[in-house]
């Protein structure tokens, strides 16, 4: 498993082999409060790296998923779509969205390690 | 315009609020534990809200000011018992609303509770209609706190003897700390509770003395969930100027004994619309699966010709499930009507139901 990459956007992704796993980030998690609803792409489709990639909504309001790269969606996390509060308890874990096989792997480079991102995420919450 | 900030705003940031701005107020929208527990909380136990935005409006007179009130509100005042409060609406000509309110009588004139956003407004409005003839103070010293849930009561009434009294819609004056309280048995969450108007400078003293008794500080967030599981509008949302009280389903709050005679503003336009019937009406609506239907979606019938639009749409955490409200064709209004509502360019299907989602519980009783 490579290291934990970070989006703009508040996805991480994880990279084993070309399958990169992507979820949403703990910080993003704060900041939406009670996630009550989560859609995420079909299964074989393609999504391309910043586009839309799923919808998640707390009591709120609804904010999209971004994908941080591209590639062929090849599994999806089903337990988030039954039971949306799961985002809230584990999100860098076990509420992971979506795995897709990457076409470019270079797509990684332009992210932010856990470092930075936390720089960021502190900087763009203040 | 330098934002507003409540008597309450310290304890708010001192019990780690999350701030909006809100009718040109800084409101706390949550607290540390979130919408969904705060709005369990106050199911379960006891909720305060700070709604010290929302306007309190005195206006002082005899026997001539229910008689020219008479010709607004769609309500019976002569009637109306002193410290007895009523659900009503300030409307235009057409029956159009201004803003929805809670109306009660006093020993020396009547005070009306308004919405934060219309308050200012709704005082130039009323003062015209009323020809500047009596005083009114839409007063900017007292704060307005409620307490919400079944604990309710027993919390409120060990700070304040003799609260536990009081039945659903009535009021009183109160002793706290040599100070007058007024309170009424009201809120807005489908739960008993209470509302207390309150000098600004005894408010947070007040509220810490109701958090040490176990109730919790409750956030607009989960106030917007509570209320719309119980049905309540919601001004701006739910009710607006092209929207009247027929068409938003709230006849029961207009006395029959206005309707046969009228002469208040609106009523030509009312006692037709009751004749008549709506166009459109307020309805509940159950989406299938978990979607959420927020605020402007569209509604369309099984034929997919659109027939409405959503005017509320949130997760009812005590429902477990998304609730909304919304206008929809009068034909389409019937309970278990199929529709669709489009969300993200697709169409997912919903049913119109029963309201409220979430059973109320006042105290209601002989006044």
């Amino acid at each position: 498993m490579s290291e934990v990459k970070f989006s703009k956007e508040h996805e991480w992704i994880t990279l084993a082999g070309d399958v990169a796993t992507i979820g949403i980030t703990q910080h993003a998690t704060e900041m939406l409060g009670d996630i009550v609803f989560a859609e995420l792409p079909e299964k074989g489709s393609n999504v391309e790296k910043d586009g839309t990639a799923g919808v998640v909504e707390s009591t709120k309001a609804a904010s999209d998923v971004y994908t941080p790269v591209s590639g062929e969606v090849v599994d999806i996390n089903q337990a988030i779509v039954d039971d949306p509060a799961k985002i809230n308890e584990d999100p860098e874990g076990a509420a992971w969205f979506f795995k897709l096989k990457m076409k470019d792997i270079s797509e990684l480079d332009s992210l932010m390690n856990k470092e930075e991102y936390d720089k960021f995420a502190k900087e763009s919450s203040s | 315009m330098e934002i507003k900030k409540t008597s309450l705003n310290k304890l708010h940031q001192d019990c780690q609020a999350k701030f909006v701005e809100f009718a040109g107020y800084e409101m706390p929208i949550q607290y540390s534990k979130g919408v969904i527990e705060e709005h369990k909380f106050t199911r379960s136990h006891a909720g305060i809200f700070d709604v010290s935005h929302m306007g309190q409006l005195f206006i002082y007179g005899n026997e001539n000011l229910t008689s020219d009130l008479e010709k607004i509100f769609p309500l019976d005042l002569k009637n109306l018992q002193q410290n007895c409060s009523k659900y009503s609406f300030l409307m235009n000509e057409e029956a159009g609303i201004y803003d929805d309110l809670i109306i009660t009588k006093l020993e020396n004139g009547y005070l009306i509770i308004l919405n934060a956003a219309c308050k200012e407004k709704d005082f130039e409005i009323l003062n015209n209609i009323l020809s500047k003839k009596y005083k009114m103070e839409l007063s900017n010293d007292r704060a307005l706190v409620a307490i919400q849930g079944p604990k309710a009561v027993e919390i409120l009434n060990e700070t304040i003897n003799g609260v536990k009294h009081l039945t659903f819609m009535t009021g009183d004056w109160f002793d706290y700390n040599g100070q007058k309280l007024f309170v009424t048995r009201s809120g807005y969450t489908g739960e008993d509770g209470f509302e207390i108007s309150i000098l600004n400078d005894l408010a947070e003293e007040f509220t810490k003395s109701l958090i040490k008794k176990g109730a919790e500080l409750i956030g607009l967030g989960a106030r917007d969930t509570l209320r719309l599981e119980a049905g309540l509008c919601l001004y701006g949302h739910e009710l607006d100027l092209n929207k009247t009280p027929v068409e938003a389903n709230l006849k029961w709050a207009i006395s029959k004994e206005r309707l046969s005679n009228g002469g208040f503003v609106g009523s030509n336009k009312i006692i037709n619309q009751i004749k008549d019937g709506a166009k459109q009406i307020r309805v509940g609506i159950k989406p299938e699966g978990r979607l959420i239907a927020r605020e402007k979606t569209k509604i369309f019938n099984e034929s997919e010709l659109p027939i409405g639009e959503i005017t509320s749409g949130t997760f009812g955490p005590s429902i477990n499930g998304p609730i909304a409200m919304g206008y929809v064709d009068k034909e389409f209004s019937k309970i278990d009507t199929k529709i669709l509502l489009e969300v993200r360019g697709k169409k997912h299907p919903a049913n119109i139901c029963k309201l409220p989602f979430y059973k109320k519980s006042y105290v209601k009783g002989v006044n």
